[in-house]
């Protein structure tokens, strides 16, 4: 017999009884919900009609609606009309989809993606691929096990990498103090990361402080990433949303690449196209030549391959007749910007709200920051009493998701901040 | 028809080049051959593998017929070659796609819960116990490889103790081969297989398979097919099953059923799903990893769901919330298109109706080409017995075929199938059968 030796294995005579008498499953925990994704859960099960949902980063209209982008309709239109069939795709994903989706974070001109020395595989959005990422690197990057994440980073980051079998460590990013960037605590802390470690950075939109380097700074930190021989990871799920420019929102890390600094990334479709439930997203690894990328490319795939077979094509197909339909693409820049742009508004709004509402504090890291989400510097007693008195949705770092916000209830949303804070 | 359109399309292709300027193509649907007009190609363009190209004398023309056959695809053809889409699902797709009430939000951690419901509810029947008694989840997942991944990911978790990468995971032999790389990347150090199918006999070998689950390690975890063995095509019959569960109940064996071609297999839902209904009559905790590539159609859109039947609510709810954890770290949330098309479906009961016709249209035809080939091979006096092809079920058949015999299949036939003897029944048409039956006579008579 075969040796189960577990160290929380029980001897097998106890769980054979117990098994006769009762579940497999006895000793499995209730998870907790998800401290993102948990927020909708919670929000939508409150009957006050005021509610709001800041939690999640979905964007919504300025009517609170979800909001299709007119080009992901015409495309659909197209779809619908091409009565295509519905092979498999290859592990890799849709050829076109890939390749355009490397040319938006390259650029068109970029020697990286003329010369070929890059894979993109499609991946599930924005999650599939930072962890097809983790997997990939867990196996072939012997030279460490630890990713640094910017403190705060995405809640999401940590079990994904976890569950890669990486580890954690973090570099100072945020300050509370002045809800800005810490850039002399980042640089400081990244000049002592050891040699060939992986870090990871948010390309733009920081998530969830919203704070983003400005360019010199980011080339302050290319150089001492370069330095430090570090392993560069870019998770990039909001090109375009930022900004309202896609080229300006992968400025970072077309000017890694510039550097000579071979980085991996993550792309989302699920913000800046409206696609969330379809999942596009894409992974790329820049290499030292298109041979070399062709190794990681079977690589890829299979680690893919055990995971899920091959990725769903919907998504991946809107995204790629939008990047490749000259039309659509241009259609697509100028909604982008639209979002964009009503999110910064809102800003605008809430802060002006704020100062009507008579509040003396300084709330000038909400225009400051950029991108979906804001940073309020709330405290959690703050937030929970934003959620219990006034059923307003965040997570409990004080995060708002901007989105969320209209002009309808920013007025609302401002008085309710102020009655928790003054 | 430009020439990338031919070369793709056809089931063998002849390039000719005439008078060193332009190329005609010469291709063959399944109904005969066609001449196309000249088409001018870039110079210097190589041909297609298959194609044949001939430098011809003015207005010689030469025609050298490379048929081909593919038996190696792994998904549903036509008995014109071709992919087919279900009526009911381009019927459901044009309603999904004129509904401007649609959006794209993100659906919950685990899925559509339409969709998951009514998915478990065809793999454990109506009138299910599990189902009555509310002691049944389900977590929508990226096809039958997804829901797989998940089950594996939380057993090497939760079962058998906590973290017990040291349990045993039992696979047939032959299994589909990813059913390895699942558990393996799931964290499973120990992957072993159990006698399955009997070379000499043609069938299963169910006192090997029933002595390793004697032998197995208390709590060791057992894939099954619930029907079509993949690539085998070769399932256990009710009574043989009354005899795997009996032993499993009694060794504590976990039963995990890989559940691909509900429908598909014998054209009946409810006959397809016996085994698994069968074990949880029996009270088994299980899991079945459904796949909804093959019996919808829906390949590209990746619609699966694992379904998780246990003792109480209580339990599958904390199971439930695990799987949560695991999925948010693998895909977030699942993709909404082919759930919504599976879901839609299950839920009116006109396309309902509709959907089982499908199946039942692609069931028939692969039976159709198990009776054709089999007679065929009978007729022309092939040696060996050929009752295992009718006997087989599903998309695949083993046809008994060596490895010598299959490279003659390949090279000399241009009949592609795996080195198994693995052939796809979907790749026969009423106008290959004759050839592909002269081929396997051949293959058989001069190669030993």
């Amino acid at each position: 017999m075969a040796l189960l030796h577990s160290c929380r294995f029980l001897a097998a005579p106890r769980l054979a009884a117990a098994a006769r008498a009762s579940s497999w499953w006895s000793h499995v925990e209730m998870g907790p919900p998800d401290p993102i994704l948990g927020v909708t859960e919670a929000f939508k099960r409150d009957t006050n009609s005021k509610k709001m949902n800041l939690g999640v980063g979905a964007y919504r209209d300025d009517n609170g609606k979800p909001y299709v982008l007119s080009c992901v309709r015409k495309a659909e239109a197209m779809i619908a009309s091409k009565k295509m069939d519905k092979e498999y795709l290859p592990i890799g994903g849709l050829a076109d989809f890939t390749r355009a989706s490397a040319e938006l974070a390259l650029g068109e001109n970029s020697e990286a993606f003329k010369s070929g020395r890059y894979v993109t595989v499609q991946g599930i959005s924005g999650t599939g691929s930072l962890r097809i990422g983790a997997n990939f690197l867990q196996r072939f990057f012997k030279s460490s096990r630890d990713v640094y994440l910017p403190k705060p980073s995405w809640g999401n980051h940590t079990p994904i990498f976890r569950d890669a079998g990486l580890q954690l460590q973090a570099y100072r990013y945020y300050d509370p103090k002045t809800c800005s960037l810490d850039f002399a605590g980042a640089m400081d802390d990244i000049s002592k990361i050891p040699e060939k470690s992986i870090i990871l950075l948010h390309a733009c939109a920081h998530n969830p402080t919203g704070v983003d380097p400005r360019q010199e700074q980011w080339k302050e930190m290319a150089a001492m990433v370069k330095k430090r021989n570090l392993l560069v990871y870019f998770d990039m799920a909001y090109q375009g949303f930022a900004s309202g420019d896609i080229n300006r929102d992968a400025w970072a890390v077309r000017h890694f690449i510039e550097q000579g600094i071979n980085i991996v990334l993550s792309q989302s479709y699920a913000k800046n196209m409206g696609l969330y439930g379809e999942r596009a997203g894409a992974f790329t690894v820049i290499c030292s030549d298109a041979e070399e990328a062709k190794r990681v490319e079977s690589q890829l795939k299979i680690l893919i391959r055990p995971m899920y077979s091959n990725p769903p094509l919907n998504g991946a197909r809107i995204a790629s007749i939008i990047l490749n339909t000259p039309e659509l693409r241009k259609e697509w820049l100028v909604e982008v910007k639209g979002m964009a742009d009503r999110i910064i508004g809102m800003r605008t709004q809430l802060v002006s709200n704020l100062k009507k509402e008579g509040s003396s504090h300084n709330w000038q890291h909400i225009t400051d920051q950029i991108g979906m989400f804001c940073f309020t510097g709330l405290k959690p007693e703050q937030v929970e009493r934003l959620i219990k008195e006034f059923s307003i949705y965040m997570t409990k770092d004080g995060r708002i998701s901007m989105a969320g916000v209209t002009s309808g209830n920013v007025g609302y949303l401002a008085h309710a901040i102020h009655q928790v804070t003054k | 028809m430009r020439l990338n359109s031919c070369l793709r399309q056809c089931l063998g292709l002849l390039v000719l080049r005439h008078a060193g300027t332009a190329w005609c193509c010469l291709f063959q649907h399944g109904h005969g051959v066609c001449v196309c007009a000249p088409v001018l190609c870039s110079s210097g363009h190589a041909p297609e593998s298959g194609c044949r190209c001939v430098h011809l004398d003015q207005s010689l023309w030469v025609l050298l017929v490379v048929r081909k056959v593919n038996l190696g695809v792994g998904a549903y053809r036509t008995d014109e070659g071709q992919p087919w889409v279900l009526p009911v699902v381009r019927k459901v797709e044009q309603m999904i796609a004129g509904d401007g009430k649609l959006n794209h939000e993100y659906l919950p951690i685990l899925g559509l819960p339409e969709f998951r419901a009514n998915a478990s509810r065809i793999a454990l029947g109506d009138d299910s116990p599990a189902i009555k008694e509310n002691r049944i989840g389900s977590v929508q997942s990226l096809g039958g490889t997804g829901a797989l991944r998940i089950g594996a990911e939380f057993l090497r978790r939760w079962y058998n103790g906590t973290n017990n990468t040291a349990t045993p995971v039992y696979v047939s032999s032959p299994t589909w081969e990813n059913h390895n790389s699942v558990f393996l990347d799931a964290g499973f150090k120990d992957i072993r297989t159990y006698h399955y199918w009997d070379a000499a006999k043609r069938g299963l070998d169910l006192q090997g398979l029933l002595d390793d689950m004697e032998k197995a390690p208390e709590f060791s975890i057992f894939i099954l097919h619930a029907c079509a063995h993949n690539p085998t095509g070769t399932d256990p019959t009710p009574d043989q099953w009354k005899q795997i569960a009996a032993v499993m109940k009694r060794r504590f064996l976990f039963p995990f059923f890989d559940s691909a071609y509900q429908g598909f297999a014998s054209g009946s839902l409810d006959k397809d799903a016996w085994a698994v209904r069968y074990f949880v009559s029996e009270g088994f905790e299980l899991f079945c990893a459904q796949s909804f590539s093959k019996n919808f159609g829906l390949y590209n859109e990746r619609v699966g769901n694992l379904t998780v039947v246990g003792k109480d609510a209580d339990n599958v709810q904390r199971v439930l919330s695990q799987m949560e954890k695991i999925v948010r770290t693998t895909w977030s949330n699942p993709p909404s298109q082919g759930a919504r098309i599976v879901a839609t479906t299950l839920t009116s009961p006109q396309l309902f109706a509709e959907w089982k016709d499908n199946v039942k249209t692609m069931a028939d035809r692969v039976l159709l080409m198990r009776s054709e080939l089999r007679s065929r091979l009978e007729s022309l006096g092939t040696p060996g017995t050929w009752n295992h092809i009718t006997d087989q079920i599903g998309m695949f058949s083993f046809t008994g075929l060596n490895p010598k015999q299959v490279e003659y299949m390949i090279k000399e036939k241009h009949i592609y199938l795996m080195a198994s003897g693995r052939i796809n029944m979907c790749g026969l048409t009423t106008k290959n059968l004759d050839y592909v039956a002269k081929s396997i006579h051949e293959a058989v008579t001069k190669i030993q």
